[in-house]
């Protein structure tokens, strides 16, 4: 043992070679392991077995080098780090499949065609880019001031009394309300006031502002949270009445954080299908009144595309995996302006 | 209520007697003042003459309510969820406290200036000083806002530092020169009293300096009430001061006296007041 004889607080450092032998060393023991339960070589298989071989590895190595306070950081280290990467994984996974099956189709027809008289190849989303607008247009309409006037009331208002705290509980009920649910109220509701089997956009913003209104209230009620008491109490000092205290000074401090969280329930609805598919159902045509009749939204169009392909069916996939990256492009086009605004927005002593 | 005779000492708690109302103007006279926290009470029967245009100072141990007693001058108490005063407030003999009073309008007589310095992040330094009138959304000349905005710093000690860049950011200044940021903005909207919370605790001894010769200039012009922990500054800038203790945790606080500066750091009436400023307590 080096460690024992060494001065303490003096800890000689692996040397940077020694951890890529390791790496090699795990990754050909993995190897060897694959061939022997799978007969080949599992790719899978051995970066499992050899991410958790070099872990032991390395702890054991860096325990006799560097003594246990130093394996245990690297150990930790490494651990976290793979679980880091563990959950890029998937999303990046999806962000492959969606680029590599969607760029076929993603061509100019794609904005300017509909899906009228079309049945094999050709056609487009422009009815269902113009639907999604229309309808995620109006829920946020309905849902952004709803939910931002709540929040003000709660933060600034109500001084924690009965109304407010019901209202805080039932926003987080409405937060873990399936998106069905929703879009089943909202087709219950048309029915009645339409007549039955009544599918409409307006229906489906309905239901989309149903979804939207919980998570404006909660970051809204966040971003007010935040600012300091001691701006409203400098304003109120000044004799500035309260109203003027919140629109002027609060909000301002907020305004970055409060648009983050608008863009943010506007990307969670944008790719809602399930209520959609009930509410506002399917059209092949654009349907620019959002009063009557059906209309198509990208995810609808998307997900009739797999349930329901026509001949040859692969047109149709194609078509739904544009819509679907469509839909992607488009939550990071929101995401980008709101940054960009809220960079704009920010407060200048705040860089 | 009943507490207050059962821990009693009943001589330590001031009499009407001793708060003459102050025959200049813009002096404050508190009556009988209970206030109050929901129901927990804490400060009792706070009965207090401040001169006009000198500096009181209100000194004693933390938790006795000499930061709530000031936020009562100018109805800043009210701000928290369920606090409420009991009592008079007489600022040029009209209670602040009477029904109809609007505390918007009080504040705007009676500036305050805290703790830590505050200014908006969302404004420039010019913009801060004005920031009195633009959230009232007054309408100023540019020449007009422009005079204000040097009378303000130079009353704060401030235009020569910050001349150069009004446009820039209040957050971008030091601690102290926030501070006096805040003092210029207190008093651009010509207040006639100025409440100071511990304005100095924040600040390093250079920056406090700055801030204390202030105070000595602008008495001329306000009257200043001050809390503070360090008992040299009390001592330094006040005229008067009032020694505010506790019995113990969860009783209210009261004035122990109130009296000419010099007379309470030499020779205080209180055996209490004189164990606190000699540092035998506190």
């Amino acid at each position: 043992m080096d460690t024992a004889t060494q001065p303490a607080g003096l800890i000689r450092p692996l040397s940077r070679s020694v951890l890529p032998v390791l790496v090699v060393v795990a990754l050909v023991a993995a190897g060897a392991f694959s061939f022997a339960v799978a007969g080949s070589i599992n790719i899978p298989i051995v970066i499992v077995v050899g991410g958790v071989v070099n872990l032991a590895l390395t702890y054991v190595v860096s325990r006799r080098a560097e003594g246990h306070r130093r394996a245990v950081d690297r150990t930790a280290t490494s651990v976290i780090t793979t679980l880091m990467v563990a959950a890029l994984v998937p999303l990046l996974s999806v962000l492959w499949t969606a680029l590599s099956r969607g760029t076929a189709r993603f061509d100019l027809e794609l904005f300017t065609e509909t899906m009228r008289s079309v049945v094999g190849e050709g056609g487009g989303a422009k009815h269902a880019i113009i639907g999604t607008a229309i309808i995620t247009g109006l829920a946020s309409l309905m849902a952004v001031p709803i939910g931002t006037f709540t929040g003000i009331y709660l933060v600034e208002y109500s001084r924690g009394g009965r109304l407010a705290r019901v209202t805080t509980s039932m926003v987080d009920v409405m937060t873990g309300i399936p998106s069905i649910v929703a879009g089943l109220f909202a087709y219950a509701l048309f029915s009645l006031i339409q007549g039955p089997g009544a599918r409409s956009g307006f229906a489906g913003s309905v239901a989309l502002a149903l979804l939207m209104t919980p998570i404006v209230v909660r970051s809204t009620q966040e971003m007010l949270r935040l600012v300091p008491n001691e701006l409203r109490e400098a304003s109120y000092a000044l004799g500035v009445p309260k109203w003027r205290t919140i629109t002027k000074v609060v909000i301002p401090t907020a305004v970055a954080g409060l648009l983050t969280g608008v863009s943010l329930s506007i990307a969670r609805v944008i790719g809602e299908t399930a209520p959609l598919l009930v509410a506002a159902g399917l059209a092949q045509d654009t349907n620019l009144n959002p009063f009557s009749g059906r209309m198509t939204s990208l995810p609808v169009m998307s997900y009739y595309g797999y349930a329901a392909p026509g001949f040859p069916p692969e047109a149709d996939y194609e078509r739904g995996w544009s819509a679907a990256l469509l839909l992607i492009v488009l939550v990071l086009v929101i995401f980008t302006v709101s940054r960009i605004l809220a960079r704009v927005l920010r407060p200048k002593g705040l860089r | 209520m009943m507490s207050e005779t059962a821990q009693g000492t009943e001589e330590n708690v001031m009499t009407i007697d001793d708060a003459k109302a102050p025959t200049g103007d813009h002096g404050i006279t508190a009556r009988d003042l209970d206030i109050y926290y929901g129901d927990f009470l804490a400060v009792r029967k706070v009965n207090m003459a401040i001169e006009p245009r000198s500096i009181t100072a209100l000194i004693g141990p933390s938790g006795c309510g000499k930061s709530t007693f000031l936020r009562s001058l100018n109805r800043m108490h009210e701000v928290i969820p369920r606090a409420r005063v009991d009592g008079t407030v007489l600022l040029d003999g009209e209670d602040i406290y009477g029904p109809g009073v609007d505390p918007v309008v009080i504040r705007r007589k009676i500036g305050m200036v805290f703790q830590r310095p505050n200014p908006f992040p969302t404004m420039s330094i010019a913009e801060n000083v004005l920031a009195g009138m633009r959230l009232n959304a007054k309408r100023l000349s540019r020449s007009a806002a422009d005079d204000i905005v040097e009378k303000s710093l130079r009353g704060a000690n401030l235009w020569d530092e910050v001349k150069n860049r009004l446009d820039q950011p209040g957050s971008g200044l030091s601690g102290g020169q926030q501070q006096r940021l805040c003092i210029a903005r207190a008093i651009a909207v010509e207040p006639e009293v100025l409440l100071m919370d511990e304005p100095c605790s924040a600040l390093d001894p250079i920056s406090t300096m700055a801030v204390e010769s202030l105070m000595l200039e602008l008495k001329s012009d306000y009257t200043i009430v001050i809390v503070t922990h360090n008992m040299q500054q009390a001592a330094r800038v006040s005229d008067r001061t009032a020694f505010f203790n506790i019995d113990g945790t969860g009783q209210p606080g009261y004035v122990v006296e109130m009296d000419a500066t010099e007379k309470i750091f030499s020779n205080p009436s209180q055996q209490a007041t004189s164990d606190y400023v000699t540092g035998r307590f506190g």
